[in-house]
């Protein structure tokens, strides 16, 4: 005798403690496994876009710390490589530099907290996500001593960065790089072999190359996927081509491999970050650039590789003090893309950690 | 005092006062325990702002609790939300019934004990099927599920991986069976029993790996979402007094409950059965948490075959070794052996580890 069922409608979210923000999945379930997903955002909408058009370019950079709140000076970052495109700004050597460093550090701040929250979502009862907050702890140090913030850090400018680096900082930046390794075969020793992780982890919402590429997803999940694409490489902005390191690339691109690309990736931002203390300059930290910048009239998009994918700014000038239309190309948005095909067929509790796997942060998804 | 002892309603009288204030008193230790003790695993500190190192933080809680409003849905069905709770409640109780505390210290020496753990220890699911049920709220329900689904395939194991105890001993009464382990405790005379055991437990009392029915990252948190006050309080309380329970009637058939040198026997018990959930603490922080799939097949494909073979390798070793005198090392080293080799050779056979299920691609 066959049973007759019924599908039913879970909405997860938008308060729910695994959707990383404000982020709701209207689920239609048939018992545990998930039928259809309808992902619904919005609840974060700040205008940042519209706000920014009626600042100066230099009032804009602390709306961006606000975007992606977890990686604030890769935002910072992106911003003012599109205004400097735009308003043709030379960067001295020494803040170049500064830029890598910082830009490294938020990637493995970044990563720590997606690695942690994912095996969070997995079902941990927080032990490695408080384990790698132990680690971002001592970056936000490092953040602070930069810039006096330990989440919105403000600290690029329009043609180099707010200050320059305590003396203290480069003395505790190498301390750190020589503890972390070990922290990250710490991590790698406590969780990759687990055999619940694996189970929980391997072939789940796998995302296939030609999808990945067909929605423009990019970053880490991307990587995942075997696409190797990273900015860093495909289109060198700043002085990424002087250093030496490599794509972690994914096989099969499930959740797992989302997450050994992250922990790939963060070894490979410290080599980065070894050779940017190695090489380090001494000069200006910022060029001479006006207080209110008045770029010519015409338009840049000025692009990075975030910590969660191609983080892009378009920006049009009319020549006056503030741009005309601000875009932002958030990652984390676009990643969200290919997520209706990732979920379903799979149980909800693969979609916490498939969802978990991607990465977002809900203030660059609404802005 | 010992004819008052004699007397069975005093007896009845003192065991059932002394029972309900060491579980209400041992919660109150238990909570402290995970609290510090996860504290100290995760790189933190845990609670320790109330009293000296924290102490009265359970107190503290338990005040607030009782100080809260009681929210009821508007949609739930008001009697069943309100039975839940001391549905759940009671049977937990009443499990203390035959733990041994010493030699006969126990509030009925039943001849058939441990038949009625199990017995009684699965009633309490009932009352977290009916707060599912009655919360009108769908995480509530998937909870509820899922526990049903999980106590039903957990029992199986459960009692099985007790019977080659239960052969050792001669006896299902849990008092006679902790005068068994005099020479030597069953955990060494039966690994594989208490490593199935252990894990069934976990899963019967929705400890993590296992902890699916209130899976607070996907289903908020689970059957209680919907209670608030003093009845949640009551599943907390539930919660680790099924822990407290599980961990008694783990300390008695497999650790030798109050047999021990040197300290009082009622000491030794409350050293096992507290070392048993600080075991429990350990894996939760340790491990993520199994998919509901694999947490049946974990007991359909790997424990119920592994508890059937071991009931069976314990009857023939009982008949070959009637009465084992002194030591038995034999017996040991045999038994440790088939607990590694079953282990090993049925993770292989099942191609992966221990007993996942390995997603097909789509």
């Amino acid at each position: 005798m066959a049973l007759h069922t019924e599908p039913f409608i879970l909405n997860i979210g938008p308060v729910h403690p695994s959707t990383h923000g404000v982020f709701r999945i209207r689920a239609t379930l048939d018992g545990e496994v998930i039928v259809d997903i309808e992902p619904v955002f919005g609840y974060l909408h700040r205008g940042v876009e519209k706000l920014a058009e009626q600042r100066t370019y230099t009032g804009i950079i602390p709306l961006t710390d606000r975007m992606d709140y977890i990686t604030s000076m890769s935002n910072n970052l992106a911003y003012v490589l599109a205004v400097e495109k735009l308003a043709k700004v030379k960067v001295p050597e020494r803040a170049e530099y500064i830029r890598v460093i910082m830009a490294e550090m938020q990637r493995i701040c970044n990563h720590l907290v997606a690695a942690g929250a994912f095996i969070n979502d997995c079902g941990a009862f927080f032990t490695p996500f408080l384990y790698m907050f132990r680690e971002r702890e001592k970056l936000m140090d490092l953040f602070e001593m930069v810039s006096g913030q330990r989440l919105t850090y403000n600290y690029m400018r329009v043609g180099g960065v707010s200050q320059d680096l305590p003396a203290e900082f480069l003395p505790a930046l190498r301390k750190f790089l020589k503890e972390m390794p070990a922290h990250i075969a710490e991590y790698e020793r406590l969780i990759n072999d687990n055999e619940i992780f694996l189970a929980r982890s391997r072939m789940i919402g796998i995302l296939p190359k030609e999808l990945a590429i067909n929605c423009g997803i990019s970053g880490p999940v991307a990587r995942a996927s075997g696409v190797k694409w990273d900015l860093r490489k495909a289109d060198p902005y700043g002085i990424y081509d002087r250093f030496e390191f490599d794509i972690p690339t994914g096989t099969v691109g499930d959740a797992n491999d989302r997450y050994t690309v992250r922990i790939a990736e963060m070894k490979q931002s410290l080599r980065i970050i070894e050779q940017a203390v190695e090489k380090i300059p001494a000069g200006p930290v910022i060029s001479d650039v006006p207080k209110v910048l008045h770029p010519p009239v015409g338009e840049a998009y000025g692009h990075l590789e975030g910590p969660k994918g191609e983080l892009g700014f378009y920006l049009v000038s009319d020549g006056g003090i503030a741009p005309y239309r601000f875009h932002v190309r958030p990652p984390s948005l676009i990643n969200l893309t290919a997520l209706r095909q990732m979920l379903i067929g799979w149980k909800i509790q693969d979609a916490i950690t498939i969802f978990g796997s991607i990465d977002i942060t809900m203030g660059e998804v609404d802005r | 005092m010992t004819e008052l002892f004699a007397n069975p309603w005093f007896h009845w009288a003192f065991y059932t006062v002394l029972l309900i204030s060491f579980a209400l008193g041992a919660v109150m230790g238990l909570i402290y325990i995970e609290r510090r003790g996860m504290g100290r695993m995760q790189s933190r500190l845990g609670p320790n702002r109330t009293g000296p190192f924290g102490l009265l933080q359970a107190v503290a809680d338990a005040v607030k609790v009782l100080l809260k409003e009681d929210i009821v849905p508007a949609n739930a069905d008001k009697v069943v939300h309100w039975l839940a709770p001391i549905v759940a409640f009671v049977p937990v109780l009443l499990i203390f019934a035959v733990v041994p505390f010493m030699n006969g210290a126990m509030l009925a020496d039943l001849n058939i004990g441990i038949l009625y753990v199990f017995a009684i220890g699965s009633i309490s699911s009932v009352g977290i099927f009916m707060a599912g049920w009655s919360s009108s709220n769908k995480y509530s329900l998937l909870g509820a599920m899922r526990d049903v689904a999980s106590i039903v395939s957990y029992e199986i194991p459960l009692v099985l991986a007790i019977i080659g105890v239960v052969i050792l001993a001669g006896s299902l009464s849990t008092n006679e069976i902790v005068k068994a382990q005099a020479n030597i405790p069953f955990i060494l005379l039966q690994p594989l029993g208490f490593i199935i055991f252990f894990a069934a437990a976990c899963a019967e009392i929705n400890r993590s790996p296992f902890d699916l029915l209130e899976a607070d990252s996907e289903l908020v948190a689970g059957f209680h979402t919907e209670y608030s006050g003093m009845k949640f309080a009551m599943f907390y309380l539930v919660e680790y007094a099924e822990a407290l329970a599980m961990c008694a009637i783990i300390s008695t058939i497999f650790l030798g409950g109050w047999q021990g040198p040197v300290l009082p026997p009622w000491l030794w018990f409350l050293v096992k059965t507290f070392g048993m959930f600080y075991v429990m603490v350990w894996t939760r922080t340790t491990f993520p948490r199994v998919r509901i799939d694999q947490l049946m097949a974990l007991a359909w494909k790997f424990m119920l075959p592994l508890a059937l073979i071991n009931i069976v390798v314990t009857a023939i070793e009982v008949v070959i070794w009637p009465t084992p005198a002194g030591l038995p090392w034999v017996l040991i080293i045999v038994n440790f052996a088939v607990a590694g080799i079953l282990i090993v050779t049925w993770s292989r056979l099942m191609k992966y580890g221990w007993g996942r299920v390995e997603t097909t691609l789509r």
